[in-house]
């Protein structure tokens, strides 16, 4: 088993499904023209493999989800990439209207087999550009939404998102592209909507996904050296969203603290942590705690950006505060 | 065209107006709800162009959308019985009066927001092209569409492959209850194609013939890779916008001139001169077009409305395991307690 990175995972899985099966097209803005493959890297080279199946397409964000839609009712399996999770604002009446709606609305006589993917992330990018949607993405009916953590994750759901007949989002992390793990090279998928444990651990449950992940785990190593140790919950799917693991771990540790990149105020952190309370009220020691990114638009000024993203310290003091409290 | 083929676009002309007509007194009546776009006026270009298409060639239209369900041979009970919201409508009181469909005879359904289904069309166009299937997508919209991003995002992408699609505008003069001088810089709609140097031509779409002739000759082209074209239709609503509109906004002097344009008698008028009918066949296609409209009321007020039960499903193509009660939740069924919007509490 070889240790590969997040973005290399992708592209594996990307190349897997189209040698699999000739209806899987991949479209997105310069990645064909840039020889990279893209923004970020990620179809490098597929274009060369399977010419005709990877395009460039016009910057319409619009038409790349709309479009995508229309092939995939016509037994298409496109794979549009937005550039990044930002430019889905302009694809929100696509994505929210029609991918959505079409299975449902037209009482089952349309499918929508299509995967959008998209990255979330900032690196001085500033307001526009440094944003994630994945709690408004995670609050619509008929659309399936992915986060994956871990190069392993990235490739078996993207597989898994790539074969579903419904309309998945994908969301990827900047931050995530360069990142390492062992990923088997043979043909795995892994199902939608299925959390997992990333980490066993006794004390105190931290609920998480994407990027957020890897700052729990620091944080989760720096705090065995004080003897807390945190059992991690990876809810890889945001929708549907999968709670069991999440609500057993709560029944162990008595404690849960929900930790995301988005912001606060009607997070997904809000939606995870009022289920949890109303499902496992009698269990818990302490008030569900959440770690989120501040409510600001992203300033350029390295230093203030870096003030309103979370990272593992912040997770740490989140852990401190809930178990130096006595309730 | 032969006699019968010529017959049959009178009477299906003659049928959209009567569901129409009878769909506004079913309005009234409150056995419909939420909007009613009605097609008077217009029904030359659905049946012309469908009647020029091949049946397996694809249907994309707007939420005006009765006329071009009728003419596609969707049933006048089916189509009646989801305006009224039941079973046994085209969507099984899902989509209603907006989202008719059936998508086993290529009509892929109405779309309700202004221009997003452009880019659906496109989409099924390339669809056609990758698995060479022959077919050309007919997708139709208002003259309020071509103001709109995906109007334009559509027509670059589909000139751009060459997808087989004709873009067709019922430019019916008004968007809502703006007059088109008001609301689009160019009022000859065919003109914006030349932004995309896409080919695209004007015809009048109150006459039945004109129109089939001219999607006939744009269905050829795009079958043959020749590329897509905007086909512009000038025609004219007889009803305000929908059924909530009092039509105030447009000259009533406007109106009553094009109702003296109205399609249907001025086809009509040429079966007749053509020796080719009777008026006293054209009495009874009028006695069985009403007929099987009363037919349809009949049959949509016995339906059944869908059942409770069947409320989550259909939402994902297949069951999400996990999925709780409410549709998007979580864990496994013991989990509960849910609450429902009646306000009782039930552990599941």
């Amino acid at each position: 088993m070889a240790e590969i990175t997040y973005r290399e995972a992708l592209k594996r899985a990307l190349r897997e499904e189209m040698t699999r099966d000739p209806n899987v097209v991949i479209w997105g803005e310069d990645i064909v023209a840039y020889g990279g493959g893209g923004a970020y890297g990620v179809t490098a080279g597929l274009a060369k493999e399977f010419p005709g199946r990877v395009r460039d397409v016009p910057i319409a964000e619009e038409a790349i989800v709309g479009v995508g839609i229309g092939a995939a009712m016509g037994g298409i399996r496109p794979v549009c990439e937005l550039m990044t999770i930002n430019f889905a604002l302009v694809a929100w009446d696509q994505i929210v209207n029609h991918a959505a709606k079409q299975h449902h609305m037209f009482n089952r006589q349309i499918q929508v087999p299509m995967v959008i993917r998209s990255p979330a992330g900032w690196g001085r990018t500033a307001s526009t550009h440094s944003q994630t949607f994945e709690n408004w993405l995670a609050s619509i009916p008929g659309l399936k939404v992915v986060y994956p953590s871990t190069p392993y994750d990235a490739k078996g759901l993207l597989k898994a998102s790539i074969r579903d007949n419904d309309p998945v989002f994908f969301i990827e992390h900047l931050a995530l592209y360069g990142t390492k793990g062992e990923v088997p090279d043979h043909d795995y998928v892994l199902p939608i909507g299925v959390s997992e444990v990333k980490r066993p651990g006794k004390h105190l449950t931290v609920v998480t996904w994407g990027r957020m992940l890897v700052e729990t785990l620091k944080a989760a190593r720096t705090l065995d050296a004080e003897g807390i140790e945190l059992e991690v919950i990876d809810l890889r799917t945001l929708r549907p969203l999968d709670l069991a693991p999440a609500l057993q771990s709560i029944r162990k540790t008595h404690r849960a603290i929900v930790v995301e990149e988005g912001f606060r105020t009607l997070g997904l952190g809000a939606e995870i942590a009022a289920s949890l309370q109303e499902m496992a009220f009698n269990d818990l020691d302490a008030p569900i705690a959440r770690v989120a990114g501040l409510e600001v638009p992203m300033p350029y000024a390295k230093n203030l950006e870096r003030a309103t993203i979370p990272f593992a310290e912040d997770v740490v003091a989140a852990v401190h505060r809930m178990m130096e409290k006595k309730y | 065209m032969d006699k019968d083929s010529l017959i049959l676009l009178y009477r299906q002309m003659l049928l959209i107006r009567v569901f129409e007509d009878k769909s506004a007194e079913m309005y009234a009546r409150a056995k419909i709800g939420g909007f009613l776009h009605l097609y008077n006026g217009q029904e030359a270009i659905a049946v012309g162009a469908v009647a020029a298409l091949r049946p397996d060639d694809d249907l994309v239209t707007h939420y005006r959308d009765h006329g071009y369900a009728l003419a596609r041979g969707l049933s006048a009970r089916a189509v009646m019985a989801e305006l009224f919201g039941r079973e046994t409508g085209t969507t099984g009181g899902r989509g209603g009066s907006m989202h008719l469909a059936d998508v086993s005879k290529h009509f892929w359904g109405g779309y309700a927001i202004v221009g997003g289904h452009l880019p659906l069309a496109a989409g099924l166009a390339y669809a056609a092209q990758h698995h060479q299937t022959g077919r050309v997508v007919f997708c139709v919209m208002g003259d309020g569409s071509t103001n709109i991003g995906t109007f334009h995002a559509a027509l670059n992408w589909t000139q751009l492959w060459r997808l087989p699609v004709i873009f067709t505008v019922e430019n019916n003069q008004y968007a809502m209850g703006t007059a088109i001088a008001n609301h689009s810089a160019v009022t000859e709609i065919y003109r914006k194609a030349c932004a995309y140097d896409m080919h695209a031509e004007q015809v009048d779409g109150n006459d039945v013939l004109a129109v089939r002739e001219a999607v006939c000759r744009l269905a050829t082209r795009a079958r043959n890779g020749e590329g897509p074209a905007l086909l512009e239709a000038i025609t004219f609503r007889h009803r305000g916008h929908s059924m909530a509109d009092s039509d105030v906004q447009r000259p009533k002097s406007q109106v009553a001139e094009w109702k003296e344009r109205d399609p249907i008698p001025a086809f009509a008028e040429v079966l007749l001169a053509r020796n080719l009918v009777t008026p006293n066949d054209l009495e009874q296609i009028a006695r069985d077009v009403e007929a099987e409209v009363e037919d349809a009321v009949a049959f949509a007020d016995a339906s059944p409305e869908p059942a409770r039960k069947t409320l989550y499903e259909g939402i994902y193509a297949e069951p999400v395991s996990n999925m709780q009660i409410d549709g998007s939740l979580i864990g496994p069924p013991t989990l509960g307690p849910v609450i429902f919007k009646n306000g009782v509490s039930k552990h599941g």
